[in-house]
């Protein structure tokens, strides 16, 4: 049985239908990219699925339990985290203190009024660790706004892992970056899917090619095409769109 | 299920953020100003009452910070909980039992009643919207209070409330004279002022400042961001109904002006010119310069409020973090040149 599933999902704004019977399966400790056109309603897709927005219909199941129209919080709770593709910090706050409040331990107590959060050392400990996991050791005391972009995205990353998930969503991850950000970003995707299940949309077909195990491809709100890098190449539909440069 | 690998300790950071003082230096200083408050205001030619009413309007105006400056939660119909707490100690005084402790429960629970109500209906909301209805409430309170003679007294309120003394069975205080006012205002000040600053430096603080900050990346990260906001509503709310109930108690009365929008309006003007949005002593700054300009500029011209619409309209184009704002730039320079 897949880690996460969405059957039937279906997502309308005003006349507008944006999903419509989306089927999507991910497999635990793979890497599934989600590909598509502006527009097809991949990151839609990404917001019904993480919770932000409530499908009109289908179920959303993670480990056997059905999420859909859970609460962020509870969803974030069960084990599962996104990043946006507008990079979404906390920007007046110190590096660190941006992965604090992300860990679990913090965020499980938030209703705690008295304790010093600035004496728990423990925490402080745990969110150096992930800072260090992504590249950004010894940038602990900057503030998140004056990062440069590269290091806001690998901090976005850092908030989502410190959150504890078994499931992550990465929204558009190489968005801004350069080639060398782009690669050092490959290299830690690489890194994160020996330990995490990975849904990653991406513009960038010769990033996620290099490092999906399926992908899926959305365009006009449905699932059009879906397989291993290898069949997408060999999909004939893949073959005669504008993806097919890439793909092949 | 987490994943332990992700988040193992074994990396120490190479800085971590100073701890909060347990008991905060500026505390003290407020304690030796307003403690002695009854000895050098008539020295400088003032009168003791303004004492009391200055620590009063700090009460409420570090209540209010926990929303307005911590929460990022543009509460603009607040002087609906001063009324509801001012109402609530003279109604629980006239109608139920004559006793200071009781009658200032009873406000602080009213307070807190009613902010639920309010908070309840308007937590999902954020922005502009969030602020219009927080208004819309306010109004709603302050109609109810003119309208409701029976019970409120009306435009006149409610008249002759007694300053019950502070009876704590083995000894008492008559709280009628001013400087024994300004000592029993003072000590509910510092209560509130520590809790206060427990609360912003907690994880509850700390997750109510990431809701200012990314309201949308707080919910994502798990934070349950309608709950945290109710919650502090409530606080603010009860914080501010016991700032009513001392006002109350200070004038002998409770009456439905506390709830205009006008006053409302006051209690963000105080924290915002006191710098509440960058400092957690800004609201204690701009509740004494208020109280003390309407009185200084008060005894010149009666048109004090326009003079200080202007300082006020001035910090807000040019020093939008207020007072405290100036002073923290005047002390920066100063280290500068002194190193």
């Amino acid at each position: 049985m897949a880690l996460f599933e969405a059957k039937g999902l279906h997502k309308r704004f005003g006349d507008r239908v944006v999903l419509e019977s989306v089927d999507l399966k991910f497999e635990a400790g793979t890497l599934t990219g989600i590909m598509g056109p502006n527009g097809a309603g991949k990151t839609t897709c990404f917001h019904c699925l993480t919770g932000f927005h409530r499908p009109d219909r289908g179920r959303i199941v993670f480990d056997g339990e059905e999420i859909g129209g859970l609460k962020p919080h509870e969803i974030v709770a069960r084990g599962v985290a996104r990043s946006f593709q507008a990079i979404s910090l906390f920007d007046a706050d110190t590096v660190l203190d941006n992965v604090v409040v992300a860990l679990p331990q913090v965020r499980e107590r938030a209703s705690d009024p008295w304790g010093d959060l600035a004496r728990d050392s423990e925490a402080q400990d745990r969110a150096a660790s992930v800072l260090a996991r992504v590249g950004l050791a010894g940038r602990e005391r900057v503030k998140a706004k004056d990062l440069a972009y590269g290091e806001r995205r690998a901090l976005e990353i850092a908030l989502a892992l410190a959150s504890g998930p078994r499931i992550l969503f990465l929204d558009e991850p190489t968005s801004g970056l350069g080639p060398d950000g782009t690669a050092r970003l490959a290299e830690l995707v690489a890194e994160l899917k020996r330990s995490l299940t990975l849904v990653v949309i991406e513009h960038d077909m010769r990033f996620l090619f290099g490092l999906a195990d399926t992908i899926a491809v959305i365009h006009w709100g449905q699932v059009i095409a879906g397989g291993t890098p290898q069949a997408l190449r060999d999909n004939p539909w893949v073959a005669r769109s504008a993806l097919a440069e890439v793909a092949c | 299920m987490s994943t332990p690998a992700l988040v193992a300790p074994g990396a120490a950071p190479t800085w971590r953020p100073a701890p909060a003082a347990r008991v905060p230096a500026p505390l003290i200083a407020l304690v030796v100003v307003l403690g002695t408050a009854w000895w050098w205001l008539p020295k400088v030619g003032l009168y003791p009452y303004l004492g009391v009413e200055i620590a009063v309007w700090m009460v409420y105006a570090m209540g209010y910070n926990l929303l307005l400056g911590h929460s990022g939660l543009p509460s603009f119909g607040h002087g609906a909980f001063f009324g509801v707490g001012a109402y609530g100690f003279g109604l629980m005084q006239k109608y139920g039992v004559a006793n200071l402790w009781l009658d200032l429960g009873a406000a602080v629970l009213a307070a807190a009643l009613a902010g639920a109500i309010v908070a309840a209906f308007i937590s999902h909301r954020r922005g502009i919207y969030y602020a219009l209805l927080t208004i819309a409430f306010g109004q709603v309170a302050w109609f109810v209070a003119i309208k409701w003679h029976s019970v409120t007294g009306g435009e006149d309120g409610l008249l002759n409330l007694k300053r019950l003394p502070a009876d704590f069975g083995f000894v008492a205080f008559d709280l009628k004279s001013n400087e024994a006012l300004i000592a029993f205002v003072l000590v509910a000040l510092v209560l509130v002022v520590l809790a206060c600053w427990r609360i912003v430096h907690s994880r509850y603080g700390r997750a109510l400042a990431c809701v200012r900050q990314n309201e949308t990346r707080a919910r994502f990260l798990g934070y349950p961001v309608w709950r945290l906001k109710f919650s502090i509503f409530v606080i603010a709310s009860m914080i501010a109904g016991l700032a009513g109930a001392l006002f109350a108690m200070a004038q002998q009365s409770a009456y439905p002006n506390t709830m205009s929008l006008h006053q409302s309006g006051l209690i963000v003007m105080m924290v915002l010119v006191g710098g509440g949005l960058v400092s957690f002593w800004g609201p204690l700054i701009g509740a004494a310069f208020f109280i003390l300009a309407r009185d200084l500029l008060g005894a010149y011209t009666e048109t004090w409020l326009f003079w200080y619409g202007l300082v006020f309209m001035a910090l807000v184009l040019f020093k939008p973090e207020g007072l405290a704002g100036i002073g923290r730039d005047v002390a920066a320079r100063w280290r500068a040149r002194s190193a």
